[in-house]
């Protein structure tokens, strides 16, 4: 009874933004103005300050992709950095409004920690990067290794569960900010540094001789990122979602940030429909929002082919093929329903 | 009073003018109040959280400890793998916890004693130099004095495949610190029973020496005989069971020494860095403690004809004692407090290993109230212990 008194107590502190996160997400974020997302504290390519301190990376567009279509301004968006210890709490407690945060859709983040999936706008794999120096050329081979890994990440469960599968040895050390398991691995206190194969790309860049480290073939997880909403407002999940599909749409369609005003005048029926530019047409406001909600995503925050390549593609200093995140006409993965 | 209780005609009135008049009865009535006050607001908190982790759809209770942890723990002091149970890693971290506290109080005493008497060292440079000592780390959040031992060790030492060769089969580079792990073999039991045979030896000694102290003014040397028996009686069962001990050295392997034991660096700083930190704290509260004695009471020792150690011993510290010993608990529940930085470092500890399974299970309620009462266990058995401690110290009026 003491302890049950007692995390109740505790609950109340972690909770206590509860009651001001109502049901009604979408009413929350117009009266205070802004969309407020849960990001990491730095990932290049996914969200990550620039040198002039603005966020840049595909989650925060995808952030500012909300924003737009809620407000009409993409700037109306916050970004609140979390580690991945906190993001959870952070999310479950009303302290941000959607997490697209790198986060891997799983079955018990989707049941039993009370959140909701649906979009994936990056499709990952977990990997491993070591120093060439060692003449490893396969996972196999790293059997007492020591491995350095982030807590409280799925990347923790993937590599015990790989090394069990394998029979490989090898000696965790793990960290609680990607910045100290990075540091770690780049002074030598680990042979391995394991992650999602974009987060290694973005951090070989970071450290002291980049081209001394490469990133071995091996894939050994599903990642699928997206972001995650509190469960039990649909309303708002509807409208996170179809954020993600209308970027996605627009690609297919060709439309991108520049060809937009063109496109709306003179497109077809399906992308005057999505664009809002349909007589009597209600879309946007069946959503909740504007008819323009999907004109300004694509116009202030661009199409989905735009915004990876901007940040993780070949404008980026990343470099990262489309692969499993290209259109699925072109052979990837990013499939969106219809709009109509 | 009594005037208005005469004038008064029905007992009723009487009894409740009284009652709300009487010191005594509000008192209890203010305290009853208080406590459910207390109990309301618990409750209402209580009713609140439950309501909203069951809107918010978030499945409570401790159930989840049963389930497979599915992580890996670098530092474990019991057997532990990715199999095992949500419960168990707790320990592991409960057990890493307690390690780094206890070996830390210990070290941190230690060098606490020493730079808090050289403080008051007549030698110029020691004294000066004990203080530095105090200044700096008491003047350095105990944050920065890990990361100061952390990255100092990971830059300064050697790497995996160029490790320093220590005597004795052991090794040093930045992975730690490998030495020979020592395997025992039949009839070592044997070795601890002696262990315990000598120290139940030295406290019947110990007994009769005071005793016949006090009885003839024969002094005895207990201190003496008790080493003697400690070292020597174990040593002498170890030969003539013939050193039935061997060592797994470490030797290198593809990536780094395998065999052995390894100290890792994340272990090491931690440890390091509270002892000294801690260390600081405590050297002031010795020197506080010895000064506290009144230089009369060690010139009436030396009037009485007492050797100056026999003067520390017997007349110094135990009054000294008296003053240190609260202010150490403290001392020593923060170093316990402290080691939660562990995180940052990347060891092993009990909040480290909370903070994967919150993460892995999302009980966040669950977890913090196990943290506190983890931290809270510790510390109020740290508490009691030195509370005990304390009364046997205390000076005994007479």
């Amino acid at each position: 009874m003491k302890t049950t008194l007692l995390s109740a107590a505790i609950g109340a502190a972690v909770l206590g933004l509860a009651s001001a996160a109502s049901a009604a997400t979408l009413d929350d974020v117009k009266s205070k103005g802004f969309v407020t997302c849960g990001v990491s504290a730095g990932i290049p390519g996914f969200s990550n300050p620039d040198d002039k301190g603005e966020w840049t990376g595909i989650d925060v567009d995808y952030c500012r992709g909300i924003a737009a279509a809620v407000f009409g301004d993409a700037k109306k968006a916050k970004f609140v950095p979390l580690s991945s210890k906190d993001r959870f709490p952070a999310l479950q407690s009303g302290e941000v409004d959607v997490l697209t945060r790198n986060t891997t859709w799983t079955i018990s983040r989707d049941t039993s920690l009370g959140f909701n999936f649906r979009t994936v706008n990056y499709y990952d794999g977990q990997g491993f990067i070591v120093k060439k120096s060692l003449n490893v050329k396969s996972a196999m081979e790293l059997s007492g290794a020591a491995v350095c890994v982030q807590t409280g990440t799925t990347t923790e469960l993937n590599l015990a569960d790989y090394f069990k599968s394998n029979n490989l040895q090898y000696n965790p050390v793990v960290f609680e900010k990607e910045a100290d398991a990075t540091t770690a691995y780049d002074s030598g206190r680990c042979d391995v540094y394991t992650t999602d194969q974009s987060g290694l790309y973005a951090i070989r860049l970071k450290m002291k001789n980049p081209d001394e480290n490469m990133v071995l073939p091996e894939v050994i997880s599903k990642e699928p990122l997206g972001p995650a909403v509190r469960q039990g407002d649909d309303k708002w999940f509807d409208i996170v979602s179809w954020v993600h599909y209308a970027m996605v749409n627009a690609e297919e369609f060709d439309i991108n940030s520049k060809n937009i005003d063109e496109k709306k005048a003179s497109g077809g029926p399906d992308i005057k429909r999505m664009l809002g530019a349909e007589d009597g047409g209600k879309i946007g406001t069946d959503l909740g929002l504007t008819n323009e909600w999907a004109y300004n995503i694509v116009k202030m925050v661009g199409n989905y082919g735009e915004v990876f390549d901007r940040n993780v593609g070949p404008s980026s200093p990343l470099k990262i093929e489309r692969g499993l995140n290209a259109l699925w006409n072109k052979g990837g993965l990013q499939y969106a329903p219809p709009i109509r | 009073m009594a005037g208005m209780a005469l004038n008064s005609d029905t007992p009723n009135t009487k009894k409740a003018s009284s009652l709300i008049y009487d010191p005594k009865a509000r008192g209890i009535f203010y305290q009853v109040l208080t406590v459910a006050l207390l109990v309301l607001f618990v409750w209402t908190i209580a009713q609140n959280t439950i309501h909203n982790l069951q809107r918010a759809n978030i499945a409570s209770g401790f159930g989840f400890l049963n389930g497979r942890a599915g992580f890996d723990i670098g530092q474990s002091l019991i057997a532990y793998s990715s199999d095992s149970t949500y419960g168990r890693a707790l320990v592991v971290g409960i057990l890493n916890t307690l390690q780094v506290a206890i070996i830390g109080i210990i070290t941190a005493s230690i060098i606490g004693f020493i730079v808090g008497i050289a403080r008051l060292s007549n030698n110029w440079l020691i004294a000066k130099l004990a203080q530095v000592y105090v200044e700096v780390f008491r003047n350095i959040p105990p944050l920065l004095v890990i990361f100061f031992w952390y990255k100092g060790v990971l830059t300064i030492l050697p790497q995996a495949r160029d490790s320093l060769n220590l005597p004795l089969g052991s090794y040093l580079n930045n992975r730690g610190l490998f030495v020979p792990k020592p395997i025992w073999g039949d009839g070592t039991w044997m070795m601890l029973v002696a262990i315990l045979i000598a120290v139940i030896a030295t406290i019947v000694i110990a007994r009769w020496a005071k005793q016949r102290q006090m009885r003839t003014g024969q002094p005895f040397h207990t201190v003496w005989t008790g080493i003697a028996l400690i070292v020597g009686l174990p040593l002498v069962t170890f030969v003539a069971l013939g050193s039935p001990v061997t060592f797994d050295f470490p030797i290198a392997g593809k990536f780094n020494l395998t065999g052995g034991s390894v100290l890792g660096p994340e272990f090491m700083s931690l440890y390091l860095a509270l002892s000294f930190y801690t260390a600081a704290f405590i050297a002031e509260i010795v020197r506080a403690g010895i000064r506290s004695v009144p230089k009369g009471q060690t010139e009436a020792a030396n009037a009485l004809g007492l050797r100056s150690a026999a003067v520390t011993r017997l007349i110094v510290l135990p009054q000294a004692l008296r003053i240190i010993i609260p202010p150490l608990t403290s001392q020593y529940l923060n170093l316990t407090k402290n080691s939660s930085l562990a995180v940052a470092v990347g060891f092993a500890d009990v909040v480290a290993i909370g903070g994967t399974m919150l993460n892995q299970t999302g009980q966040a309620v669950e977890i913090v109230a196990l943290w506190l009462v983890i931290y809270l266990s510790i510390s109020v058995s740290t508490a009691i212990f030195m509370n005990w401690f304390n009364a046997k110290m205390a000076l005994v009026e007479r």
